[in-house]
């Protein structure tokens, strides 16, 4: 298999330490266990989505397995400006403030808080399970667009998180990059839903929710390559990534790093372990195979 | 892929037992294979899912505290509930081992004795109709019992029968109950140098359960209740915020009344 050299990098405006980040929404609700998982290895985190007012999330079940990933639906739960203190003292280290509101303003204000300990904004216009929230703004390119640039004000490197349960995400990416977006992430959860057939209802609190995990990595892989097609913003890919194949994969349909979440299932030092068979000393550089499988 | 549940099962509720005025045991059926201080998700449904200690392989006790648990006090036999687990590390015990249990923390403790693993155990209530267990845990270790306003046992605070214990005698020292009762026994450990023999079976809102969601994260090392715990030596609860502050459901640090006092 392909290696990479090891060694920091720069994506979207992060300097990162390597290409792997940890996503959105898992084991990203307090500065101590997002600590712990750059002390495992992860290149940079993303944190939980931050809201403008605090939200205890819905009821559960809230997460399951299922087949080859996670059914969630959180709810966005979060402590809101509270958590500026959460990152304080990682304020050194590569962290991405993952961001949720109804409107540009929202977005702004919130980003605001963070403006002097955050090294970028993830905008999270992509949760499926939120009224009003997440993919409620992420299906409408004109939103996207006026968050993005809202959030972009402030200085600071803007990632957008788009949703897969779109007819052409590529109009979604593409306006994210007329708002200023730094880079776009791809992709959110797939959304779904399972039902108990003993107790006759669906297992989620909320009834629906998004599938992460294995499951969906085919579905990003094609999401990053109609990006890479269309936009020219670097690319960030996330969906179902749990080995240093996958990694390499990803990058060959065009990401320049990718997030991993739901691998912490199966080990909470999943980082450690995707890097120990993606980098070697005498790997290529990773301009080399991002988006090379468009060119064969 | 590490032995995780996945859809919750369906348990229909074979008996409830009303243990004292305020906790109730339901026993199940079918049984959940699991280790005493392992826990499960309960799902009470269209109510919400909230974590519970195993009393047994086919029970849950269970104090009324909020909407879950309410809804549950309503449950009958042949009723359904769903359940994910068993969930978390358990307690790992060998040797001697003494037990200390206060309200419904009795409950994963009890699991612990009648597999006869508990040589002595300490039991306490705020009052005598509150204990839990008593005469079972009596016909399987030495049970030793204090309440709060002297109906029963010693009148005091169950820390205050290690007094009479050589803590040292014991290999494990298992702990289960509310946090500040917790904290006691741990400054006893500690004070006795014996830290790292306690095994404390902690409590903090969780969400999904098996790791992933961190909203049981703890400070400062950011290990998660559910899946590196819910027990956790002495020793790694030195220095944590272990008897200051747990979250809410939104994250936000609630800090214990009696640290509040304490930083006044």
């Amino acid at each position: 298999m392909i290696t990479l050299q090891p060694g920091e990098i720069t994506v979207g405006g992060v300097a990162l330490h390597n290409h792997l980040l940890l996503a959105a929404g898992v084991l990203g609700t307090t500065g101590a266990s997002l600590g712990r998982m750059l002390r495992l290895g992860a290149g940079g985190v993303v944190t939980k989505s931050i809201g403008p007012e605090p939200n205890p999330g819905h009821h559960g079940p809230c997460l399951v397995r299922t087949e080859g990933g996670l059914l969630n639906a959180m709810g966005l739960p979060n402590p809101s400006k509270e958590f500026v203190g959460e990152i304080e003292p990682l304020k050194d280290d590569p962290v991405v403030v993952s961001i949720y509101g109804k409107d540009p303003e929202d977005f702004k204000e919130v980003a605001g808080w963070f403006a002097e300990t955050a090294r970028g904004f993830e905008l999270n216009v992509s949760c499926p399970h939120a009224a009003g929230y997440g993919a409620a703004i992420g299906t409408d390119p004109e939103m996207v667009l006026e968050c993005t640039r809202a959030v972009a004000s402030h200085g600071l490197p803007v990632w957008v998180k788009l949703t897969p349960n779109v007819t052409d995400i590529t109009t979604i990416g593409l306006a994210a990059e007329k708002g200023g977006a730094s880079a776009i992430v791809a992709v959110n959860t797939v959304r779904a839903m399972r039902i108990s057939t003993e107790l006759r209802r669906p297992v989620l609190g909320y009834r629906s929710g998004g599938l992460s995990g294995k499951a969906i990595f085919p579905v990003a892989v094609k999401c990053v390559w109609d990006l890479y097609e269309a936009c020219s913003i670097p690319i960030i890919g996330c969906g179902g990534v749990s080995t240093a194949n996958d990694v390499v994969e990803m990058m060959m349909a065009g990401a320049q790093a990718v997030e991993v979440g739901s691998a912490v299932v199966d080990d909470v030092r999943v980082f450690e372990q995707i890097a120990r068979g993606l980098y070697s000393g005498d790997g290529v550089a990773a301009e080399e195979i991002v988006g090379v499988a468009h060119h064969a | 892929m590490p032995d995780l549940p996945m859809l919750p099962v369906r348990v229909t509720v074979k008996a409830v037992v009303e243990e004292t005025p305020s906790v109730r045991t339901f026993y199940f059926e079918p049984a959940i294979p699991s280790s005493p201080g392992q826990f499960v998700m309960v799902w009470v449904p269209g109510v919400d899912e909230v974590p519970m200690a195993l009393s047994s392989a086919t029970s849950i006790t269970v104090q009324q505290v909020g909407d879950a648990t309410t809804a549950m006090f309503l449950l009958r036999p042949g009723d359904s509930l769903g359940i994910r687990g068993p969930l978390g590390n358990g307690f790992t015990v060998s040797g001697k081992t003494l037990a200390i249990g206060g309200g419904v923390g009795a409950a994963p403790l009890l699991h612990l004795a009648v597999e006869g693993q508990v040589s002595t155990f300490l039991l306490g209530a705020r009052t005598a109709d509150e204990l839990l267990f008593a005469p079972v845990i009596n016909a399987s270790s030495n049970l030793k019992i204090a309440t709060d306003d002297g109906t029963a046992g010693h009148h005091g605070v169950v820390t205050d029968l290690m007094d009479e214990i050589d803590l040292e005698a014991y290999d494990h020292i298992c702990v289960c109950g509310p946090e500040i009762m917790m904290l006691k026994v741990l400054e006893r450990l500690q004070k006795a140098g014996v830290a790292d023999r306690g095994q404390f079976s902690l409590h903090r809102y969780m969400k999904c359960g098996i790791g992933v969601c961190g909203s049981c994260a703890t400070d400062p090392h950011g290990l998660r209740v559910c899946r590196d715990g819910p027990v956790f030596t002495g020793a790694d609860l030195l220095e944590s915020e272990f008897g200051r502050y747990a979250r809410d459901a939104t994250g936000s640090k609630v800090v214990f009344p009696w640290a509040k006092k304490a930083e006044e």
